[in-house]
């Protein structure tokens, strides 16, 4: 039976869905099929694979390093630029001196493309005569290059990371503790609670939410945004700074590998899918939503 | 329903609080003048003033969420303005209650009792002593978006009893209930007062709760006292003009003087006040008789308010609601005893009425400079 309201209803949903389907449902089925079949090269077409694509990755040392290099880099940016952002909003929400100014000087980095941050910490870096080099040569330390060394490579993007998104989740934890009502801490001073405690027992699980919020937000940031690696290492010195992502990016737009691209997508998506919901899951429990 | 007998050993440190030249300068105003004033040991004592007269100030400075800028408080002998507000031996019951809002209304009574860390078992008895009397046994395990306003209400007040401390503040805290549940909490806080011998300092703006409950009021003005008396005799002898025009509803009626030329006032009052249930029409008795126009009628069931005018000046009348229409205008009695006088700078002068209050003349005035 057909009806009218149907019709109706389809055409007002019609714009956002092709928009949806075509761009992101489509290319997400499409990808999921394509890791199971050969890249087609010229006249050979592609041919079924099977799980083929995703036996090449255990034997492909590349992908095993960006794989270690990427959980090297999520865990230290998730944890240290969510623990600065809530330093960075404690020390900003009280009353202090040029409290404005810090403000904006914290959530400054957010502002700039990371594209503009990159190339401002390439400087910092720069071998010779960058900020780092100049405070090492003044202590009295042979010079480095630290993006040119494979050992500190990785660690030179995390920091950038860490500088970039740190400001941004301030923010969000700034505007999680100015809907604390002051009246509690009143009441807790009057009962003899010290300010730690009042942190930990008061403070920490009202903004429980947000935490989870930015921590996830952290967790696909560090997955998702490799700018700085295409400005500063691209990936390299031998693949000692390579993330995944930039990793598919080489497979599928300079080697054309397609199909092998598809599956190490098909990988990542997979990886932070389980990670959000975990996340989810683990913490939901423990937060306490207003 | 008011057991006199004390369940708890409020009274082994219980002691008058004392505020002696207290000033609080804010950086752009002044909040408090001079306030000197003692609010005796297990009374109940209540803070009250329009908007803005600094009672939550002093409230404040009393708890050591403020600093004074100077002036001394003391609790019995010892001096407790220096002290941070835990160690001031005092509770605190907030406007907004300031329940934690992630924790169980056990969790939010004990809080205080486990920030200090007393014993577990000591914790368990103290809740469930506290709990019963409050009703709450059953919500214990709710957290308090679970709760109606007068549940919430009631946990606020179970954790400042929890806390055994001999002296209560509280902050407007009936402010956010509805008219029906704010006159059963009225009853029930005065009750618990007198049942723990609290030492209470209670802030509001509504005279009725201020006149329901205390044993003491102190009626604020910009930063100043006005009065410090009981309610009766605030009412029976107000000490200034603010104090007669903003207790009672309707206030006491403020008249200029060479409005009522045939009265027999001192020379240097300037105004006249008779509250308007003692304005009589039509009788005969002591007092001079003025005529009045009528302007306006409020019917209010038992009563009606009459407003009137007389040369220079409105006047409102208390009449019965049982009286039936008004002429015009009426002939009015001012009784001798019910007269205040006022001078120029708003001070009350020995009236009339003081004779009608006697008993007033005890206690009245002797704290506030």
């Amino acid at each position: 039976m057909f009806r009218r309201d149907w019709l109706i209803a389809f055409t007002f949903l019609a714009p956002a869905l092709i928009l949806l389907f075509g761009f992101t449902h489509y290319p997400a089925i499409q990808t999921l099929i394509d890791s199971f079949w050969t890249t087609p090269r010229g006249r050979r077409p592609a041919t079924f694979a099977g799980l083929g694509n995703y036996t090449r990755m255990l034997e492909d040392d590349i992908f095993r390093r960006a794989m270690i290099n990427n959980a090297i880099y999520a865990a230290i940016t998730i944890p240290t630029s969510v623990a600065l952002a809530l330093a960075m909003a404690l020390f900003v929400q009280g009353r202090i001196l040029g409290r404005g100014f810090l403000r904006m000087a914290y959530f400054t980095p957010t502002v700039l493309p990371l594209i503009a941050v990159a190339n401002i910490w390439l400087f910092f870096y720069l071998p010779g005569f960058g900020l780092f080099e100049q405070l090492r040569s003044w202590a009295g330390f042979s010079p480095r290059n630290w993006i040119g060394t494979p050992d500190t490579a990785l660690y030179a993007v995390t920091v950038v990371t860490i500088w970039s998104q740190a400001g941004f989740f301030m923010i969000f934890y700034l505007a999680a503790l100015q809907t604390i009502p002051p009246s509690l801490r009143d009441a807790a001073a009057i009962e003899g609670c010290a300010p730690l405690t009042f942190f930990r027992r008061v403070t920490w699980p009202l903004i429980m939410p947000t935490t989870l919020f930015v921590s996830v937000n952290a967790t696909i940031n560090a997955f998702r945004t490799v700018d700085h690696i295409f400005v500063m290492t691209q990936g390299g010195p031998n693949n000692a700074s390579m993330l995944l992502l930039y990793y598919i990016y080489e497979q599928g737009f300079r080697f054309w590998d397609t199909a092998y691209a598809s599956a190490l997508t098909v990988v990542m998506v997979t990886i932070l899918a389980l990670i959000g919901i975990g996340q989810f899951f683990l913490l939901d429990r423990k937060v306490h939503y207003r | 329903m008011i057991r006199t007998q004390r369940t708890f050993p409020a009274d082994t440190t219980g002691a008058d609080l004392r505020l002696s030249g207290l000033c609080k300068t804010f950086a752009t105003s002044t909040a408090l003048h001079d306030i000197n004033v003692t609010l005796p040991q297990g009374q109940f004592s209540v803070l009250l003033g329009p908007s803005g007269c600094g009672k939550s100030t002093l409230l404040r400075l009393i708890a050591g969420l403020e600093n004074p800028t100077s002036g001394k408080i003391h609790l019995g002998d010892a001096r407790i303005d220096q002290l941070p507000p835990k160690a001031r031996n005092l509770s605190m019951v907030f406007q907004s209650y300031a329940l934690f809002p992630h924790l169980d209304v056990a969790e939010n009574i004990l809080f205080g009792l486990s920030v200090r860390g007393t014993p577990k078992a000591d914790r368990a008895a103290r809740l469930h002593k506290v709990a019963a009397m409050m009703g709450l046994s059953d919500l214990l395990a709710r957290k308090p978006a679970a709760l109606s306003g007068g549940q919430q209400q009631r946990v606020a007040l179970a954790r400042a009893v929890i806390s055994e401390r001999p002296v209560c503040l509280m902050d407007e805290p009936l402010s956010n209930l509805d008219a029906k549940l704010r006159a059963e909490m009225r009853v029930e806080i005065r009750a618990l007062q007198q049942r723990l011998g609290l030492t209470m300092v209670y802030v509001t703006h509504d005279q009725v709760e201020a006149m329901t409950m205390a044993d003491r009021i102190v009626v604020m003005h910009a930063g100043r006292i006005e009065q410090v008396a009981s309610p009766r005799d605030l009412y029976a002898q107000p000490a200034t003009m603010f104090v007669a025009g903003f207790i009672g509803t309707p206030p006491m009626n403020l008249i200029p003087r060479n409005a009522l030329p045939g009265l027999d006032a001192p020379a240097n009052a300037t105004t006249i006040g008779i509250r308007p249930e003692d304005v009589t029409p039509l009788e005969s008795g002591a007092g001079p008789q003025v005529t009045a126009r009528v302007m306006a009628v409020e019917y209010l069931g038992a009563d009606q308010l009459v407003t009137l005018a007389i040369e220079g000046a409105t006047l409102l009348l208390r009449l019965t609601g049982r009286a039936g229409a008004l002429p015009a205008t009426l002939d009015l009695r001012l009784p001798q005893l019910a007269l205040h006088f006022f001078d120029a700078a708003g001070h009350r002068l020995p009236s009339p009425s003081d004779l009608s209050h006697p008993q007033a003349q005890e206690h009245d005035n002797d704290q506030y400079a």
